[in-house]
């Protein structure tokens, strides 16, 4: 009989992404108290919570930017304590907080940094393509100074910026933060066709849950640091309770 | 007339040295967001490995690419093994760092060396051409090795990935590690990339001066004033400055000659080119704070 570590494990398939017992610090001040959630390949999780909860912390450890305990594994992998650029290379796209914009650089540029590491031009090209085919506002802003973007529209540049690392997980850290209501669905709209037509999977920040809760497939709930509430996002959704009380809606 | 365009002629030729010395200094500048003090003093050493391969029997433009890749490596090596442990250090520190290096290289120059000045021939060919009573063929090959020296830079950071990776590192360091671009390499080679500027720039001037360890004291502080004056961030400003303050500043004491001459009354002359070139600075700044040609970065509010 075979004994491949896949099936020893339960023959259930690896999450590509599990974290345990995760703890962060910035300097003295502990962020996260042994954070632990388990993401799928290929589906949408969203992790919710109030301001200073450790959504954005818990972004920032798995893509090594903060002082971290515990372990991260992707697709098995430890990747806990490396580089956030060795991180990035194996497959990690992250969207930060505040669109991370190379404000002096033109659209093209930015698009092109991202894709520094990668060798196989004619995929470049492609996902080049993908990119201006999801977001044509893009290409038609293409030689223009990114600082001049709108937020929507330097939102757009940055999450093409974590698609053209042709990532298999997306972090995304509020892509809703300060736009008008008709970006905001347009921009998860996309998010959704990246998902199933890019096979990206993400994990999605955001303080608007009931924004996030309809794209995720699974949610959890942070509360100062640690996990209180994770389920399916339909079922929290659904919910009153829960959403009353962590939720605040 | 004749003697206003000798004068401007070798304002030119004077220029070509300091915007070589300011490349160096935007270099560092646009990458780590450090002024090096020790930059003079790096490229009078490195002029001094270029005499030393010149002593050997090698030819100038053989010795001058091979003092430029030391240099590279020396200038990558400071970043490494020097810098890298300061980096989250006040700026004071890095400053004090600086100022240890430029004390080390003036040491090490004159003990490997002696303080004895040298004369170090001109890789030119001494030949007279039309107009080469108003300006040396020396003068006349380092303005063009400026030139060339700033094309292929500008052609580095608009054409290449690296060049494209070095700028996206140094504007916006989480984003571009976000982008899988190793930062702190970037750090290192611009450090590298100064040092070889710096090579040429050292090796320029050794045949228009004498080699001596002090060689570069003054010309910094001229490089300093080019590169404030054209744009700190900007590397064609940064020629265009050490141009600028080089041609300024023989124009200056050439007028404040002839107002002597015309009206007995004296105001400024040779001796007062430093002061000339410092005003011009203090002036700059204080009318357009980020240079001539300096960006002015475009925030949406």
């Amino acid at each position: 009989m075979s004994s491949a570590p896949i099936l020893a494990r339960g023959a259930e398939p690896m999450p590509l992404l599990e974290v345990d017992g995760l703890k962060a610090y910035y300097g003295q001040t502990q962020a996260l108290h042994g954070v632990s959630f388990s993401l799928e390949q290929g589906g949408i999780t969203t992790l919710l919570g109030a301001n200073g909860a450790g959504k954005t912390t818990t972004l920032r450890s798995l893509c090594g930017m903060v002082r971290t305990e515990g372990t991260i594994r992707l697709n098995g992998d430890p990747i806990l304590g490396k580089a956030t650029e060795t991180i990035v290379r194996l497959g990690v796209g992250h969207v930060p907080e505040g669109r991370g914009t190379f404000t002096n650089l033109s659209v093209d540029e930015n698009l092109r940094v991202a894709a520094y590491t990668r060798q196989d031009k004619v995929a470049v090209q492609r996902d080049l393509d993908m990119v201006f085919e999801y977001f044509p506002i893009l290409k038609a802003r293409i030689d223009q100074q990114a600082g001049t973007l709108s937020g929507g529209e330097q939102q757009m540049l940055a999450i093409s910026r974590a698609l053209m690392l042709s990532p298999r997980l997306m972090l995304l850290d509020e892509p809703s933060f300060g736009l008008a209501p008709l970006i905001v669905q347009e921009i998860f709209r996309i998010m959704r066709r990246i998902n199933t037509e890019a096979k990206v999977s993400m994990l999605l920040v955001e303080q608007n849950a009931a924004l996030a809760l309809d794209l995720a497939d699974h949610a959890y709930v942070l509360e100062t640091g640690r996990v209180v509430m994770s389920g399916k996002a339909a079922d929290i959704k659904n919910d009153e309770a829960i959403r009353k009380s962590y939720l605040g809606y | 007339m004749e003697q206003l365009i000798q004068q401007v002629a070798a304002g030119l030729a004077n220029g070509a040295i300091y915007a070589l010395l300011a490349l160096a200094l935007v270099m560092i500048f646009v990458s780590t967001d450090h002024i090096n003090f020790a930059q003079g003093e790096m490229a009078m050493f490195s002029a001094y490995l270029t005499w030393q391969f010149l002593q050997w029997g090698l030819n100038f433009w053989i010795a001058l690419p091979v003092v430029m890749v030391l240099s590279f490596v020396i200038g990558v090596g400071i970043e490494r093994i020097i810098l890298r442990p300061l980096h989250s250090a006040p700026l004071l520190s890095v400053v004090v760092v600086f100022i240890g290096l430029l004390t080390i290289f003036h040491a090490l120059a004159g003990g490997i060396w002696t303080h004895t000045i040298k004369a170090v021939p001109s890789p030119f060919p001494q030949v007279s051409f039309p107009g080469s009573s108003y300006i040396g063929p020396h003068q006349l090959g380092m303005i063009a090795v400026t030139i060339v020296m700033l094309f292929a830079l500008f052609a580095f950071f608009r054409l290449t990935p690296l060049g494209l990776a070095m700028r996206a590192a140094a504007q916006n360091p989480a984003s571009a590690r976000l982008a899988g671009i190793s930062v702190d390499w970037m750090l290192a080679l611009g450090w590298g990339l100064a040092a070889a500027v710096g090579a040429v720039a050292g090796s320029m001037v050794a045949p228009a001066v004498y080699l001596e360890p002090n060689m570069m004291a003054s010309i910094l502080l001229y490089g300093f004033a080019g590169a404030l004056v054209g744009g700190i961030s900007s590397p064609g400003g940064a020629v265009a400055g050490g141009f600028i303050v080089g041609v300024l500043e023989n124009l200056i004491a050439f007028l404040g000659n002839a107002l002597e001459r015309a009206t007995g009354f004296y105001l400024v002359g040779n001796g007062e080119k430093l002061t000339v070139a410092l005003i011009i600075v203090i002036t700059v700044l204080t009318l357009k704070p980020s240079g001539l040609f300096g960006h002015v970065t475009v925030k949406r509010v």
